[in-house]
C-alpha cells in the first residue's frame, strides 16, 4: 500500500517535471541565481564580522580597513538584490506558465470526456479538480521553488562558511539541530489527527447547514427552528472543543521550534566566547556564527513546512492527472463519413444498452423511422425515456447493434456531422452566461437579426425577451438565474428554430412552459416537424396523440410500441397510462 | 465587524493574558543581544569563564522563560479565537434561522452558508492571530529602536531612519498588490465559471459542436488570468530584495557610526554586535506583521459580511399580542381561509405579483388552484401560513388575521407540502416526526397509506428506518414528493396545502393520491395548487389565476362555460371529445 502510494508519488512528480521542463532556461536560470543569492547572503555575516573586527576599542578603529570593507559589503548587496528579484521573477514564470499549461490540458480534456465520465462525477467535484487543486498546486509549486532549494542550499552553505571559521562549534551547532526537526514533527503528526476530527466535524457541522439553510423554508413551515438549533449547538459544541485542541497544539510549532534556535544561539555564544578567550576566533567571527547560527536553524522549520506543503501539491497535481488520464471519448473512425444533410431515415436494428452490466436496460431494440415521422416515447418517470435519445445524439455508444442515419452506421460517421443533424430541447434547460443573442445562436452564429427574431416570435419568446431590460442583448447570468425556468425554456426552443436541423429531439421540451402558451408552441413545433423526422418525450400524453410510432417504456425497457389508436385498443400499459389521466 | 467582538465578553481573561504573555516573551527575547553582548565585553574581554557560564545559563533561562510565556498566550489566544467563533455560530444560526421568506428569496441561501462557514472561520483565524501576533511584532520593532537608543542615542537615528522607510516599502507593496489580488479571484472565478459552465452543459455543447469554440474562450480567459497573476507576482517580488537591502544598507551604516562612536569611545565593541542583532530581528517581524495585516483584512472583510447578514431584520415577527399563548377565539367561524381584497407585491419588485385576491374557503372544502406559470398559484398558499406578509387586504385564518396569531400556533393548524420535495438527512421515521414528534409508527403508516407511499418503503430496507441520504438523493423524485406529502399529514393538518407537489408523479398514483386525501376521516380543507387540470377537476372549487388576478371561480363544469382562460388551459390538455384528433 506504502509502496503504491510512494509509486504513485513518483509517477506524479516525473509528471510536473515534463510540464517544467518546457520552461528549462528559467528553470536553469533560477537555480543559478539562488545558489549566487545563497552565497551572496551567506558571505554579508563574515565582511560583518571582519569589519567589527576592525572596531576593537577607542582609539584602536582602523577607518581605512572598515571603509574597504563596507563598499565591498555595498556591491554584495545590490548583487544579492539584483539576483533575488531575478529568481523570484523566474520562479513566477515558471510556476504560472506551467498551471496555465495544466490547465488547458484539462480543459481540453473536459471538452472530450465521454458525457458517462462526466454523468457519474458531481460537477463540483471535477471543477474543483481544474481549479482548486491546481491553484493548491501552483502554491505548493512556488513555495517549493522559493523556500525549499534555497533552504536547502542555505543549510549547506551556512555549514561550509561555518566550518571555515570554527569546526568546533559547527560540529556543537549540528549536534543540536535535528532537535528542532524533531520537535516540530512530533508536533505534527501529533496533530494531524486532531485537524482531521476538527475537519471531520467541520464538515458535519456544514452539511447540517446546508440542510437547514438550504430548506429553512420547510424547517419554518413545520416551526422546526429550534430543534434544528439545539442540534446544532451539540455539533457546534464538539467542533469547539476538537478545534480549541487542534489549533493549540498546532500552535506549539512555533514557540517549540524558537526554544530550540535559543539553545543553539546560547550554545554557539558560549562555545564560541571561549574559543575567542582562548584565542581560537575572533569577536568579529564571534558575531558571524552567532548570526550564522540563526540563519542556519530557520530553513529548518521552514523545509518541515514546505515539505508538508509540497505533498500537499502533489497530491493535488496527482488528481488532475487522474482527470487528465481518463480515457477521451474514442476518436472518430479513421474514415468517418461526414453526413451532409441527413435524408431523416433512423434505424435501429437489435440495439442493446445499459449503463452498468449489473442492470440491463434496452435489448435487442428495432425500428424503422421514415423520414418526417413522428416517434414519441412516453412512461413514467425515470423508465429510462432519455437513455434512448443519449444513443440517438451518440453521447452515448451502443453495447451491440447499430443505429444508422441515412442509411449510414453513426459509428462510422463524425460526431460532429451527426448531431449538426439534430435540433435538441432538453427538459433540463441549460443557457451559458452571455447575452440572449449569443444564447440563440449557438447553432447558427451567423444568423441575421430578422431570422433571430422571426425564431424568437415563433418560440413565442420574443414577447418576453423584449421586455427584459436590454432585450436581445441583455447578459444572462450563469444558468440563467435571472429568468424564469418557463423562459429559460423558450430560449431553448428558439435556439433550435433557428437552425432548424434535419432530425429533432424533444426531450420533454414544454415541461416548464403553462400549458396556453405550450399550446401556441406546439402549433409552431408542428410546422417545424413537418418533414423532419423528430423524438419527442413527453408526460403529458395529449401531446403526443399524433405521433406516428408511440414507444411505451416501463423500467427500462419498451414494452409496447404503435399508434394511439392501436396502443389503446390492445388495452395494455399505455392504455393504462393514458386512462388514468381523466380518473376521477 | 466591530459590533460582532461582543462574542469575545466571556473571554475578557483570555483576550487580555493572550497578548500580555505574548508581550512577556518579546521582552524577554529583546534581553538576549544584550546579554551576547555583556558576553562579549565582559566575558570574552577579561576572558572570565564563570561569567561566560553565568550569563549562559541567563539565555537558557531566557529561552525557557519565552517557552512558557508563548505556549500560554498560544492557549489563551486559541481559546478565545474558538470560543468567539463558536458563539457567533450560534447566534448567526439562530439569527439565519427566524429569517422570512422575503429576506431568504433577496439574500439567497448559498451567500448564508458561506457566511456560516467560510467566513465565520476566517474571522476565527484573524482573532486567533490579533491575539497572538498583532501586538508582539510592532512591539519588537519599537523595542529594538528603544533598546538600541539605551546603547547609543546616536547610533540609534539608524533605526529610525531605516524603520520607517522599511515601512513604507512593506506597506506600500502590500497597498499595491491587495487590489491586484482582487483581481487576480475575479480573472479565476471567470475560468471557473467557463469550466462549470461546460460540465453542466457538457450535452448542449456537444449537441450545437461547440466544443472547439469554448476550448478557445477558456485559453484566452485562463491566458489572462496567467497575465495578471504574472504581474502580481512581479510586483511582490520586489518585497524581498528591497528590504534586504534597505536592512543591509542599515547595517552597513551602524557599522560606520559604531566605528567612529567606539573610537571616541562612547561604546564597546560588543554593543556595536548587539546593535547589528537587533537591526536583524526587526526586518523579520516587519515581514510577519505585513502577512499578518493581510490577513486581518481579509478578516475583517468576512466579519463585515457577518455583520451585515445580522443587519438583516426577519420581516415578519409573531404579534405582539399573540405572545401570549394560544387564542380563544380559534374555531368559530365557518370560514378556514379567507382572503379580503389581498395585494401582495415582493420586496424589490416593481409590480404586483397578486392583486384583490378575494375569496373564502368554508371548513373542509377542497379548493384547486390553476393557472399559468407566474400566475401566482404558490404566491396564493404562501400567505397562508404567512410565510410572506400581505401588502394589500389581509388574509383570516379560522377567522381571525393571520397577523395576529402567534407564528408557531398558525403554522401548526398548516401543512404545506412545497414544491421543491425536500427530505432530511435521517430516517423516514425522523424525516416524517418533523409533522409531529410524538406520532405513533401506526400514524406515520396511515400517512404513508393516504400519500401512496407505504408499499415503496415497506420494500426499502429497515421501512420506517431507511437512512434518507442528504438532500433524499437516494429516493426518486416521484418518492421524495410522497414522503414530503406524508410528512404534511402526519400533523394532521386543518388546513392542507399541496404546492404543485405531485407533478413528479405519473397520472395514475396521482389520482390515487387524491382520491385517498378526498377520503381523509375529519374536516381537513385542502388547497391543490397545479397546472395540470385532471389534478384539480375534480375539486368543490377551483380558483383560476392569470397575471396575479382571479380569472374564474367556480367548479369545473362552470368554469368551462364561463372562464376562458379555464377553457384555453383545460383544452390545452384534454381532447375536446376523448380520442378526437386535434392539436
Amino acid at each position: 500500500m506504502k509502496q503504491e502510494s510512494a509509486k504513485r508519488r513518483r509517477t506524479t512528480i516525473r509528471k510536473v517535471l515534463n510540464y517544467i521542463r518546457r520552461y528549462w532556461v528559467y528553470l536553469g536560470l533560477s537555480i543559478l541565481l539562488a545558489a549566487v543569492t545563497v552565497a551572496l547572503t551567506l558571505y554579508i555575516p563574515i565582511l560583518i564580522g571582519e569589519a567589527v573586527d576592525l572596531i576593537v576599542d577607542q582609539g584602536l578603529v582602523d577607518f581605512a580597513g572598515i571603509a574597504a570593507i563596507l563598499k565591498q559589503m555595498i556591491v554584495v548587496i545590490l548583487l544579492t538584490a539584483a539576483a533575488q528579484w531575478v529568481m523570484n521573477a523566474c520562479n513566477n514564470k515558471i510556476t504560472y506558465n506551467v498551471i496555465r499549461d495544466i490547465r488547458r490540458e484539462a480543459f481540453d480534456k473536459i471538452e472530450r470526456l465521454p458525457l458517462k465520465y462526466i454523468d457519474a462525477h458531481s460537477y463540483g467535484e471535477i471543477v474543483s479538480r481544474v481549479i482548486a487543486d491546481v491553484d493548491q498546486f501552483a502554491d505548493g509549486l512556488l513555495m517549493g521553488f522559493t523556500q525549499f532549494f534555497t533552504g536547502v542550499v542555505t543549510i549547506f552553505g551556512t555549514l561550509i562558511f561555518m566550518l571555515t571559521i570554527s569546526v568546533k562549534i559547527t560540529v556543537a551547532v549540528v549536534v543540536i539541530t535535528p532537535l528542532s526537526l524533531f520537535v516540530a514533527s512530533y508536533i505534527a503528526k501529533k496533530t494531524f489527527s486532531m485537524f482531521k476530527l476538527q475537519s471531520e466535524t467541520r464538515g458535519e457541522q456544514t452539511a447540517f447547514i446546508e440542510e437547514m439553510v438550504g430548506n429553512q423554508k420547510v424547517v419554518q413551515a413545520f416551526s422546526h427552528e429550534e430543534e434544528a438549533l439545539e442540534r446544532f449547538d451539540e455539533v457546534n459544541e464538539r467542533l469547539r472543543k476538537y478545534s480549541l485542541r487542534a489549533i493549540f497544539f498546532s500552535s506549539l510549532t512555533n514557540p517549540a521550534t524558537r526554544f530550540v534556535n535559543s539553545l543553539v544561539y546560547a550554545t554557539v555564544g558560549v562555545v564560541g566566547a571561549f574559543l575567542a578567550i582562548s584565542g581560537g576566533i575572533t569577536v568579529g567571527q564571534l558575531s558571524s556564527l552567532l548570526s550564522y547560527a540563526n540563519q542556519y536553524t530557520k530553513p529548518f522549520n521552514e523545509i518541515s513546512g514546505v515539505v508538508t506543503e509540497l505533498q500537499n501539491a502533489l497530491a493535488c497535481a496527482g488528481r488532475v492527472f487522474e482527470l487528465m488520464e481518463e480515457e477521451s471519448e474514442p476518436a472518430d473512425a479513421v474514415n468517418a463519413a461526414v453526413l451532409e444533410k441527413a435524408d431523416g431515415r433512423v434505424e435501429l436494428s437489435n440495439v442493446s444498452f445499459s449503463y452498468t452490466p449489473e442492470q440491463r436496460l434496452i435489448e435487442n431494440f428495432n425500428l424503422s423511422v421514415q423520414p418526417g415521422q413522428r416517434v414519441a416515447i412516453v412512461g413514467p418517470t425515470g423508465c429510462g425515456k432519455t437513455t434512448l435519445i443519449n444513443l440517438l445524439m451518440r453521447f452515448y455508444d451502443v453495447n451491440s447493434g447499430e443505429i444508422r442515419v441515412s442509411g449510414i452506421p453513426i459509428q462510422k460517421m463524425t460526431r460532429k456531422s451527426l448531431r449538426a443533424n439534430y435540433g435538441m430541447v432538453l427538459q433540463e434547460t441549460w443557457l451559458r452566461s452571455g447575452t440572449v443573442r449569443e444564447n440563440i445562436t449557438m447553432g447558427k452564429p451567423d444568423a441575421t437579426e430578422e431570422e433571430i427574431i422571426a425564431a424568437a416570435k415563433a418560440a413565442h419568446a420574443h414577447g418576453f425577451i423584449k421586455r427584459l431590460p436590454k432585450g436581445y442583448d441583455t447578459v444572462i447570468t450563469e444558468d440563467g438565474g435571472n429568468l424564469s425556468q418557463g423562459q429559460k425554456q423558450l430560449l431553448c426552443i428558439t435556439r433550435v428554430m433557428l437552425c432548424l436541423p434535419p432530425m429533432l429531439i424533444l426531450d420533454e421540451a414544454t415541461s416548464s412552459i403553462d400549458t396556453r402558451t405550450e399550446l401556441k408552441i406546439q402549433e409552431a413545433f408542428a410546422r417545424m416537424m413537418r418533414g423532419r423526422t423528430s423524438f419527442i418525450v413527453a408526460h403529458r400524453l395529449s401531446t403526443i396523440q399524433e405521433a406516428d410510432v408511440i414507444l411505451v417504456m416501463r423500467d427500462g425497457s419498451i414494452v409496447e410500441q404503435g399508434r394511439h389508436e392501436e396502443l389503446l385498443q390492445k388495452g395494455g400499459f399505455y392504455a393504462k397510462l393514458y386512462n388514468s389521466q381523466f380518473a376521477k | 465587524m466591530k459590533k460582532l467582538l461582543v462574542y469575545l465578553k466571556d473571554y475578557k481573561k483570555e483576550t487580555v493574558l493572550g497578548p500580555l504573555f505574548k508581550l512577556l516573551e518579546a521582552s524577554f527575547e529583546l534581553i538576549v543581544p544584550l546579554v551576547m553582548a555583556a558576553i562579549i565585553d565582559t566575558g570574552v574581554a577579561a576572558a572570565d569563564g564563570s561569567y561566560i557560564m553565568k550569563m549562559c545559563l541567563v539565555l537558557v533561562l531566557l529561552a525557557v522563560i519565552g517557552l512558557v510565556c508563548s505556549v500560554t498566550a498560544q492557549y489563551f489566544a486559541a481559546k478565545a479565537a474558538v470560543g468567539f467563533a463558536t458563539k457567533l455560530r450560534h447566534s448567526l444560526f439562530a439569527h439565519i434561522e427566524s429569517l422570512s421568506f422575503s429576506e431568504m428569496d433577496t439574500v439567497g441561501t448559498s451567500t448564508l452558508i458561506t457566511r456560516m462557514t467560510s467566513d465565520v472561520n476566517q474571522v476565527q483565524n484573524g482573532v486567533n492571530l490579533v491575539l497572538r501576533l498583532f501586538l508582539r511584532s510592532p512591539f519588537i520593532v519599537f523595542g529594538a529602536m528603544v533598546m538600541s537608543f539605551t546603547i547609543d542615542v546616536k547610533a540609534a537615528l539608524i533605526f529610525v531612519v531605516a524603520i520607517p522607510l522599511l515601512s513604507v516599502v512593506v506597506f506600500g507593496i502590500m497597498l499595491i498588490s491587495i487590489p491586484l489580488y482582487k483581481k487576480v479571484q475575479a480573472a479565476l472565478d471567470k475560468v471557473l465559471g467557463i469550466t462549470r459552465e461546460n460540465l453542466t452543459g457538457s450535452r448542449v455543447i456537444r449537441a450545437f459542436n461547440k466544443e472547439e469554440d469554448e476550448i478557445k474562450s477558456f485559453h484566452e480567459n485562463n491566458d489572462i488570468l496567467t497575465r495578471v497573476q504574472l504581474y502580481v507576482g512581479r510586483i511582490s517580488a520586489l518585497m524581498n530584495p528591497l528590504t534586504y537591502v534597505i536592512i543591509n544598507g542599515a547595517i552597513v551604516a551602524l557599522i560606520w557610526t559604531g566605528a567612529v562612536r567606539v573610537d571616541n569611545g562612547y561604546i564597546t565593541q560588543g554593543e556595536v554586535v548587539a546593535l547589528v542583532n537587533y537591526m536583524s530581528q526587526i526586518l523579520v517581524e516587519l515581514v510577519k506583521l505585513a502577512n499578518l495585516i493581510i490577513n486581518i483584512n481579509k478578516s475583517i472583510a468576512c466579519g463585515n459580511r457577518i455583520q451585515a447578514v445580522f443587519e438583516l431584520e426577519p420581516s415578519i415577527r409573531d404579534a405582539a399580542a399573540a405572545s401570549g399563548g394560544k387564542t380563544e377565539d380559534g374555531g368559530q367561524s365557518p370560514y378556514a381561509v379567507e382572503f379580503c381584497h389581498t395585494g401582495l407585491t415582493y420586496a424589490g419588485a416593481g409590480e404586483e405579483a397578486l392583486t384583490d385576491i378575494d375569496f373564502a374557503v368554508k371548513k373542509g372544502e377542497t379548493i384547486g388552484i390553476i393557472g399559468g406559470t407566474g400566475a401566482g398559484k404558490s404566491s396564493v398558499v404562501n400567505l397562508i401560513p404567512r410565510f410572506y406578509d400581505v401588502t394589500a387586504g389581509a388574509v383570516r385564518v379560522d377567522g381571525k388575521d393571520v397577523k395576529e396569531y402567534a407564528l408557531d400556533e398558525l403554522r401548526e393548524k398548516v401543512g404545506v407540502v412545497l414544491q421543491k420535495a425536500v427530505l432530511f438527512h435521517g430516517t423516514i421515521r425522523e424525516n416524517l416526526k418533523w409533522g409531529n414528534a410524538e406520532a405513533t409508527d401506526e400514524e406515520l403508516l396511515r400517512a404513508l397509506e393516504i400519500s401512496q407511499a407505504k408499499s415503496f418503503v415497506e420494500e426499502k430496507e429497515g421501512g420506517l428506518d431507511f437512512e434518507i441520504e442528504q438532500g433524499g438523493r437516494n429516493l426518486s423524485g416521484g418518492q421524495r414528493q410522497r414522503l414530503t406529502i406524508a410528512r404534511a399529514l402526519v400533523r394532521r393538518p386543518e388546513i392542507l396545502i399541496l404546492d404543485d407537489s405531485a407533478s413528479a408523479l405519473d397520472f395514475a398514483t396521482d389520482a390515487a393520491l387524491r382520491r385517498a386525501i378526498r377520503e381523509m376521516e375529519g374536516e381537513t380543507t385542502v388547497f391543490i395548487v397545479s397546472q395540470r387540470a385532471a389534478s384539480i377537476q375534480h375539486a368543490d372549487r377551483i380558483v383560476v389565476l392569470d397575471d396575479g388576478k382571479i380569472a374564474g371561480l367556480g367548479t369545473s363544469g362552470e368554469l368551462l362555460k364561463t372562464c376562458e382562460v379555464y377553457r384555453e388551459i383545460y383544452y390545452s390538455q384534454f381532447q375536446k371529445t376523448a380520442g378526437g384528433a386535434e392539436a
